[in-house]
């Protein structure tokens, strides 16, 4: 992460200052936001127009006897309460937060605005950089650091999405309802697992394409049929979904939101400056295991690092994590009072 | 129908809950009452299958809640006030929980009108006062209309009006069959409300018992004697058994002795008497004098003071 973010900043000092790239970078920013926020009040008007009307003291100034409580009116189905019920739950109540929006929309900000700002930047500033600057230079990781960055926002919903429900209280009610705690931990990872994995991937392909767009000649753009581009697109949304399940197993471990958030920041910033600090050689060989190092490899598509997994052997040392941290996080969920 | 047999729960040394063993039975309002800290919510929490027992079982219908096939049909808890997403709106709090026993929208509907929350019914819930909140609550429990129903403290924090509406409300569950399982720590609101209280201290059961019996029992505990010669009557009481309190306003509470009894001690003496009053003790002090030896946290003052039966 930190050093793929120092790679862009000196892609963009290579190709000199602020031009009007950046200009058009941060108004596409703009417009983007104004559009989401402009969709979300929509959508809550419409929300807010099938409310009803009736008086909140209606059934509460009863001064009869008795309330009668209005029956379900049909008898208790056969069978059990099924996994595709707790899904259908989990899908409202992520549905139903604000915060559900907020990060979606950040994700998609930060994926397309900063990927623009990069190319437009980069493009502007082409041909009045020497050639030789020319040559390591990767279209395809240039485009896709917005979605790289948007990880914190996918993380965030990662953790608000299962701590929330112990900060609220809420807990008690999902347990009550489903007692089955593996299965509405399993319906909750898969909801926001799915989520994450198509959200990430149509962040991460339009912000390839919106980036190469800007990438006109003379400088060089890459298609999806580059070597190693469409690698990069499909892996930087794995790559985010997969830290969002991270994320979302911390939080089942440590039930507190600060905690959880802090944890998922710690391993993305502050793991590599820790390892840093170590002897070079044990650092280069701890280094590869750390998740920016994973998702700095899968974005890049010229040139290797030594230091580093390949590709697909990083996503599945990550996969590894996920599958890791919420087995134990599952198991505390079981054994821990709720 | 709710059976707890020996039921325990242990918070690292501390004993919150004690071998714990009573039935609640359908079609009447069973109190559960204790002083703070007694294990009131513990228990609720067990009953639900939220807390693991450290010993013992609970059931509801014969099962335990975990290995219920419909648990929102078959039985509703309102555990804590405002245990819900501040963010969520009433009916998507509501409908999430629907969802996960395949219960009708319609059913949402239903009991926001039923708990009067209609016309907020799409507003973030976190704008709710307590006494909405708590509607919330109740309506959750509601939902999948079960027939065994759990409410800890549910008029806490409510205004006359809506204490008034929850005691009807459990009144009227209780008449069409429902098993209500309702804690308080306030006898005076389940004389009003249960027909059968299971009171209990420091984690322990004390016993259960029907209101009417409590009542019954508690009745004429005393006799009030004011006289100008407190001492020598005094005297002359505890040689017949008695057993005197002297009170702080001079009076004379006399216990083991009814006021019959204590006329004649008097008259016998020539004692003058400025009152002779047989005295209830009320359902409070009852369950004050139940739950004495075991109340956990107590203000500085526990000294009740008497007052005259209704
Ligand atoms: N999760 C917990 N961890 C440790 N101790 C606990 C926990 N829950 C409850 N206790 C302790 O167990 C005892 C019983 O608590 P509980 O909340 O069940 O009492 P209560 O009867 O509901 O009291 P109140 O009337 O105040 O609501 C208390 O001493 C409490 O401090
Ligand atoms: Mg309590």
């Amino acid at each position: 992460m930190t050093e793929l973010l120092a790679a862009a900043r000196a892609t963009l000092v290579r190709h000199g200052g602020a031009g009007h790239g950046l200009r058009f970078g941060l108004l596409l920013v703009v417009v983007l936001v104004v559009a989401a926020v402009v969709l979300i009040q929509r959508q809550r008007r419409k929300d807010r127009t099938t409310m009803e009307v009736a008086s909140p003291t209606a059934a509460s100034g009863d001064g009869g006897p008795t309330v009668a409580v209005v029956g379900l009116g049909e008898p208790i189905p056969s069978g059990h309460y099924h996994f595709k019920d707790l899904l259908r739950s989990e899908w409202t109540k992520l549905r139903t937060v604000r915060s559900t929006a907020w990060t979606l929309l950040i994700t998609v900000v930060l994926g397309l605005g900063i990927s623009a700002v990069a190319t437009a930047e980069t493009r502007s500033h082409w041909a009045s950089t020497p050639a030789f600057q020319h040559v390591g230079f990767d279209p395809t990781a240039t485009s896709l650091i917005g979605i790289f960055v948007a990880q914190f926002a996918v993380g965030a919903l990662g953790v608000l999405a299962m701590s929330s429900e112990y900060s609220t209280g809420t807990i008690r009610a999902t347990f009550s309802a489903a007692p089955s705690r593996l299965r509405v931990l399993a319906a909750k990872l898969l909801v926001f697992g799915v989520l994450a994995v198509v959200f990430a991937e149509a962040v991460s392909f339009a912000s390839f394409f919106l980036g190469q767009a800007l990438l006109t000649s003379p400088a060089t753009h890459a298609t999806l049929s580059s070597p190693g581009a469409l690698r990069a697109v499909v892996g930087a949304g794995l790559f985010v979904a997969a830290l969002g399940l991270l994320a979302m197993g911390l939080a089942t471990m440590m039930r507190f939101t600060a905690a959880a958030l802090s944890a998922f920041v710690g391993i993305l910033l502050i793991a590599p400056l820790i390892v840093q600090a170590l002897p070079t050689s044990l650092s280069q060989d701890i280094r590869r295991f750390l998740p920016d190092r994973i998702g700095a490899t899968i974005l890049t598509t010229t040139g290797s690092n030594p230091f580093a997994f390949s590709p697909w052997v990083g996503l599945g040392v990550l996969a590894l994590y996920v599958v890791g941290v919420n087995v134990v996080g599952a198991v505390l969920l079981v054994r821990r009072d709720a | 129908m709710i059976e707890a047999r020996g039921l325990t729960k242990h918070y690292g040394a501390k004993v919150a809950v004690d071998g714990l063993s009573f039935d609640v039975r359908p079609g009447v309002v069973t109190g559960f009452l204790g002083p703070n800290g007694s294990g009131k919510s513990t228990t609720m929490r067990m009953i639900m299958g939220l807390d693991a027992p450290t010993r013992g079982t609970v059931t509801v219908n014969g099962r335990r809640v975990g290995d219920l096939r419909w648990p929102l049909r078959e039985v509703g808890a309102l555990l804590e006030a405002r245990a819900f997403h501040p963010g969520r709106t009433a009916r998507a709090h509501l409908t999430m929980l629907a969802q996960t026993n395949r219960l009708p929208t319609r059913r949402v509907d239903d009991l926001l009108e039923l708990v009067g929350l209609s016309a907020v019914a799409d507003q973030r819930a976190g704008k709710f006062s307590l006494g909405m909140g708590q509607r919330l609550g109740i309506a959750a429990a509601l939902l999948g209309d079960p027939g065994a129903l759990l409410f800890d403290e549910p008029v806490n924090g409510l205004d006359p009006d809506g204490i008034r509406w929850v005691r009807h409300l459990l009144r009227g569950l209780a008449a069409e069959g429902r098993t209500i399982f309702v804690s308080s720590h306030l006898m005076s609101e389940m004389s009003l409300t249960a027909d059968e209280v299971v009171i209990i201290g420091r984690g322990r059961l004390i016993e259960q018992v029907a209101i009417g019996d409590l009542l019954a029992r508690s009745a004429h505990q005393f006799v009030r004697v004011r006289s100008p010669q407190a001492g020598a009557l005094s005297d002359a009481l505890e040689r017949e058994g008695a057993a005197i309190v002297l009170e702080d306003d001079g009076s004379l509470s006399v216990r083991g002795l009814d006021a019959t009894a204590v006329g004649e001690v008097a008259a016998t003496l020539g004692a003058t008497l400025h009152e002779l009053s047989p005295q209830s003790a009320s359902l409070e002090e009852a369950f004050m004098e139940l739950t004495d030896s075991s109340v956990d946290y107590r203000g500085a003052t526990t000294s009740p003071t008497p007052t005259e039966a209704p």
